[in-house]
């Protein structure tokens, strides 16, 4: 089951908060609300991100690592843990495997070597490990800025490997949480919206499991896992994929280098999007499919960072020729001869229980009544769960042990060289979500004009003014980009935000270096130069 | 702190400022390829705003938004929240100001003593009230009731700047005040910002019997030396011999209610916090020295003349209950008694009288001095915790209790300076021997600040139960014409009491008799040539600018009673005069009803009582 362990009330009750890779501040700001909670609980906050963001000024100590060197960072301080005696021996022996082999490897991490590969001072490094060692609870949370590398799964588990060393997972109060940007898209992924998995986490590959779809649904589902969406653009460009239907997405902006992306999508024998929006992805389809909004149109759930499932009603009707998406595909289905009768959300969330274990005891009549459930939640008697993995806490555990895992630093793909001697990052801002798509509309108050984020000591290098445009070049593509300085940012390292495709388009210069477990690709990390324009 | 409505900066003053008062910056997103920045570590000291304020508006004479946000920054609050704080106190401005500002109290005690002629003649020779004087870094501004009544009509002069200064004048006259304009441009204002003639403020100092005030005449009582040559301390030494419990027993046989207003026993809110910090519990005691009720100043003169007495009554209050922390919340008005006290505290820790072991025991305690700015509200007593932990100053709903959940949602005792001025007398001569003074169900003695028209106005310590007669000639009789027409009891919140009920018994329970409240030891006289329309319409004036505005019945009531009264005074009621009369009644009565602190509540005390007495309006 992948989802964050805690609950925002832990976030509220705990004694050390890591914040790794977000700027929850400006990305995630209902959680960041339950954790500014906590720090004025007295929780003492650590954040580690190359930018000194809004969300690091209100740390207690901000990390400013080199852009893609987390691992070395975490081995560091898993090293730092052993050698001060720091570990939680008894949940190690009791709950977990490999400490031995994680231990001989990370052994070369001294303090040292970490500083030198992140570019962090040692003494600093030490500080966030022993507080979060010797917190009684501690919480670590983090986002995009661990899992758009090349090696995003490896970021995550060196994290994991700090939560067993400690034992900082399965307790209240002490967790590893993924912060979900949207309200939803913890539930997408719990439907089944994820390559190899069927609604409840249960992987497709799994006879035993696919066996039982197949009894309920009366049909033979395919025994092998599917693309994922890099994955897809991959077999674009075999000849493999030729036809595409496109709900909510908008792939056109939101992948690594556009530029191909473009192209295959344009490439495609047939392309349907069904969206709220008229979106860039929607301008290349050959049908497009008028969406309703799912947050007030349409019936059903969503389901919160939190695994909180709580009920969405209907307020409004959709406005004319808009249809509600269960409308749109009952009608497909049937049309492809099958017919499933009248689309009930509440029939459907019924058929799920009766296929995704955790959520069994969710009826809507227990949803309504208790504000939403957390999963999992197996029968109707079940509260559900606060937190995940309490049972590497029983005694004797539940399950198989929690296993260490051995990571490597690797520095990110695109490297940086004499022609390409700035470390580009990006991401998003408070007024803006992903593309833009469902926040460009929107006037706010606090969005600046789109530009590239520079440190003051890169504008005097390059004689830039603020504002003044630039030609910002990457190994793939180039935009054309006016500069701000933001003394957040250290020379070398500069910022674009992933919203205004329309003005600037950023995956131009992102690299579609994929993590082959994961299927996302290294936004956070590319190489760029940047010119002088002159004016057109 | 990443909350900016701007993207002000400080200007280097105010930067330093802010810094003095917190220590220097830690490095701040220079950005200069610094890879970890430690901050926050001043996050939980939001206490600390209201001084950093005082440093701002000290130095610069006003509070800029570049000041406010780095204020902001440097303590970890959003800069709308102190803005928030900065615009609830009535001493900080958020607009460019002159560095010397004249307050000119025109309140009901200095009105009757020519305030008005004083304002009129400022306004001829300075220019209108609030604007520029011409020519000069400075401005004059009206101002409720100042604390000193005994000296009316008064002002006081603050000077921002790089050596910041504070001046009393009282009585004021206008050349006195052009003069300390003048001194101020030239910055030559004396450092001592009042010379306090003790036979003006306390025309009885000095003559037997006297109890609580018998040091104020003393001019050396202000030094250690001599505070302990004249029995000073004895009381602390003998409570450390009689341990907590002891000095509990004592407390409690005394009967000592508290002087601040409420009357509430002493002891018991000293036990209740004593029974949590038996527990582990971290407790505090506060010193409410925020004394704004207008016309009152004995807890002033207290803290001038006789400092050390209410540090070692603080001392040991804390010692009984079990505080390990003292605040004292000083009134923002009286910078002659924030001298005082401030040395004295530190007298009082060089000579092992505060901080750790105190006199060579295992009992530790210290104290610090946090002043107002000029909001009455402040008195209250959540309030007052709101306003020390860098909140606005708006009281909490009752219960919990401070003694349940007081400053900093830890168990406090809160007491009045008087109160606390009691304690080092209670303990030396034991508290059965003190409950023989004054009454059944009101011992010991009483200061009472007595002005208007009064002979000999001051403060006067008499024992409870004498009566307002006596009092009065005490004080050598009704000044102005000499025909009394009217004494307002227990200040602005108090009650009128007709001068056919001056033998009523200044006891908690005597005023009970006539409907009336002893206060805060206020009996402010009028005589027959003052219209007590135009009082009433100050106070109603006073409580409309004094709500903190977190209530409706509060916030809507003291806007509406003083429309109401300015109907009926202009002679043009809503309907008949009984009619805008029977309004009143029910407003006072909603007030009364459903405000969440003692201001509501209190607000149409005075006003309801004049027109229970007499037919003002008709």
């Amino acid at each position: 089951m992948g989802g964050g362990t805690s609950s925002y009330r832990e976030i509220e009750e705990t004694s050390v908060i890591l914040l790794w890779g977000s700027n929850a501040r400006e990305t995630h700001p209902i959680f960041f609300h339950h954790l500014l909670k906590g720090v004025r609980n007295g929780a003492k906050l650590y954040v580690i991100d190359p930018r000194r963001t809004s969300s690091a000024r209100w740390a207690d100590l901000w990390l400013g690592l080199e852009v893609g060197s987390d691992i070395a960072l975490a081995n560091g301080m898993g090293r730092e843990i052993i050698a001060a005696g720091l570990t939680n021996d008894g949940f190690i022996r009791h709950a977990t495997s490999g400490f031995e082999t994680y231990r001989a490897h990370v052994e070369e991490y001294t303090l040292q070597r970490a500083e030198k590969d992140t570019g962090v001072p040692a003494e600093a490094i030490r500080k966030v490990a022993h507080a979060y060692a010797r917190a009684p609870r501690a919480q670590l949370c983090w986002t995009l800025g661990i899992t758009e590398h090349h090696n995003a799964v490896d970021n995550v588990l060196a994290l994991v490997n700090l939560a067993l060393l400690t034992g900082h997972v399965g307790r209240y109060g002490s967790g590893v949480n993924p912060l979900r940007g949207q309200n939803n898209v913890q539930g997408g992924g719990d439907m089944g919206a994820i390559p190899d998995r069927l609604p409840g986490f249960q992987h497709i590959e799994n006879e035993e499991l696919r066996a039982r779809f197949e009894k309920a649904w009366e049909v033979k589902l395919q025994p092998k896992r599917g693309w994922t969406l890099s994955g897809m653009f991959d077999a674009m460009e075999r000849g493999d994929l030729t036809t595409l239907y496109v709900l909510g997405e908008n792939p056109a902006d939101s992948e690594a280098d556009r530029h191909r992306a473009l192209k295959l999508l344009g490439g495609l024998e047939f392309l349907v999007v069904q969206d709220l929006f008229y979106t860039r992805t929607a301008e290349l389809a050959h049908v497009v499919l008028p969406a309703a909004a799912g947050w007030c149109e349409t019936e059903g759930t969503v389901t919160s960072s939190e695994r909180r499932v709580q009920r969405v009603r209907r307020a409004v009707p959709p406005p004319e020729g808009v249809r509600d998406d269960l409308d749109v595909i009952y009608d497909l289905a049937r049309r492809l001869g099958h017919d499933w009768g009248k689309p009930d959300s509440e029939a459907i969330w019924n058929e799920l229980r009766s296929l995704s274990p955790m959520h069994g005891g969710m009826s809507y009549r227990r949803l309504e009544q208790n504000g939403g459930l957390q999963w999992p939640c197996y029968d109707e008697s079940h509260p559900g769960e606060t937190f995940l993995h309490g049972r590497l806490w029983a005694d004797p555990l539940i399950g198989p042990r929690a296993p260490f895992s051995v990571v490597h630093h690797e520095a990110p793909v695109d490297q940086l060289d004499k022609d390409f001697p700035i470390r580009l990052t990006t991401g998003r801002r408070l007024d803006d979500y992903n593309t833009g798509v469902q926040t460009e509309h929107f006037a706010s108050p606090l969005r600046r004009e789109e530009a590239l984020d520079l440190s003051p000591e890169d504008g005097v290098r390059y004689q830039l003014r603020e504002g003044e445009k630039v030609r910002v070049t990457s190994r793939r593509g180039f935009v054309v980009a006016p500069v701000r300085f933001d003394p957040g940012l250290r020379p070398g390292l500069a910022f674009l935000d992933i919203h205004a495709h329309g003005q600037i388009a950023t995956n131009n210069l992102t690299i579609d270096a994929v993590d082959p477990r994961s299927g996302t690709a290294e936004f956070k990390a590319a190489a760029i130069r940047i010119e002088k324009c002159i004016e057109d | 702190m990443d909350l900016h409505f701007t993207n002000a900066q400080p200007i280097p003053e105010e930067r330093a400022a802010v810094d003095a008062e917190l220590g220097a910056a830690a490095k701040l997103g220079d950005g200069r390829g610094t890879r970890a920045i430690a901050n926050g570590h001043l996050r939980h000291e939001r206490h600390l705003l209201l001084p950093v304020l005082h440093a701002i508006q000290k130095r610069i004479g006003w509070i800029s938004p570049g000041a406010l946000n780095y204020a902001a920054l440097r303590l970890g609050i959003a800069p709308a929240e102190v803005h928030g704080v900065a615009s609830f106190y009535g001493m900080f401005s958020l607009e460019p100001a002159p560095a010397t500002v004249v307050h000119v109290c025109d309140d009901i005690g200095c009105e009757v003593s020519g305030a008005e002629k004083l304002c009129a003649e400022l306004e001829e020779k300075l220019g209108a009230e609030g604007k520029p004087c011409a020519g000069k870094n400075a401005k004059w501004k009206r101002s409720a009731c100042l604390g000193l009544c005994e000296r009316a009509p008064a002002a006081l002069v603050t000077v921002a700047g790089e050596r910041p200064a504070e001046q009393v004048i009282a009585p004021a006259s206008a050349s006195q005040i052009q003069s300390a304009i003048e001194a101020a441009e030239h910055d030559t204002l004396p450092g001592i910002p009042d010379e306090l003639k003790v036979e003006t403020a306390a025309p009885r100092a000095g003559s037997a019997g006297l109890r609580l005030s018998r040091r104020i005449a003393e001019a050396d009582a202000i030094a250690m030396d001599g505070y302990r040559r004249l029995g000073g301390y004895q009381a602390l030494a003998k409570a450390l011999e009689l341990g907590p419990e002891g000095v509990l027993r004592e407390v409690a046989e005394s009967r000592l209610l508290g002087r601040g207003g409420a009357a509430f026993p002493t002891a018991k809110k000293w036990e209740a916090v004593r029974e949590q910090s038996a527990q582990g519990k971290t407790c505090y005691l506060v010193c409410n020295a925020d004394e704004s009720e207008p016309g009152t100043f004995k807890d002033r003169i207290l803290m001038e003349r006789d400092p050390f007495a209410v540090i070692e009554g603080m001392t040991i209050a804390a010692f009984a209950s079990g505080a390990a922390t003292g605040f004292i919340y000083l009134r923002g008005e009286y910078p002659l008694a924030a001298q005082r006290i401030s040395h004295a505290i530190s007298d009082a820790r060089k000579a092992g009288l505060l901080g750790e072991k105190i006199l060579g025991s295992g009992f530790r305690f210290d104290v610090e001095l946090r002043r107002g700015a000029g909001a009455y509200i402040c008195g209250e007593e959540t309030a007052l915790f709101n306003s020390i932990e860098g909140y606005r100053g708006e009281p909490r709903n009752k219960p919990p209790f401070p003694t349940q959940s007081g400053l900093f949602r830890q168990p406090t005792v809160v007491n009045n300076v008087e109160t606390l001025a009691n304690v080092p007398l209670i303990i030396v001569e034991g508290g059965a021997h003190y409950a023989r003074t004054g009454t059944e169900n009101s011992t010991g003695t009483r200061l009472f600040c007595v002005s208007g028209h009064v002979r000999r106005p001051g403060l006067y310590e008499v024992e409870m139960g004498t009566t307002l007669r006596s009092l009065i000639q005490l004080a050598s009789g009704v000044g102005g014409s000499g025909k009394l027409s009217a004494v307002l009891l227990g200040g602005a919140a108090g009650t009128f009491v007709a001068p056919d009920e001056l033998d009523v018994a200044l006891s908690f329970e005597g005023a009970h008799v006539i409907g009336a409240t002893l206060g805060s030891g206020v009996a402010m006289l009028f005589d027959d040539t003052v219209d007590l329309r135009r009082i009433l319409l100050r106070i109603a004036e006073f409580f409309r600018q004094e709500t903190c505005g977190q209530c409706v019945p509060c916030r809507v009531g003291v806007v509406r009673q003083q429309e109401s009264l300015r109907r009926l005074a202009a002679g043009k009621p809503l309907g008949k005069v009984a009619d805008e009369l029977a309004l009143l009644k029910e407003m006072s009565q909603a007030m009364r009803d459903s405000s969440i602190c003692g201001l509501g509540q209190t607000a149409s005390s005075a006003v309801d009582s004049a027109l229970k007495r007499w037919r003002l309006f008709s």
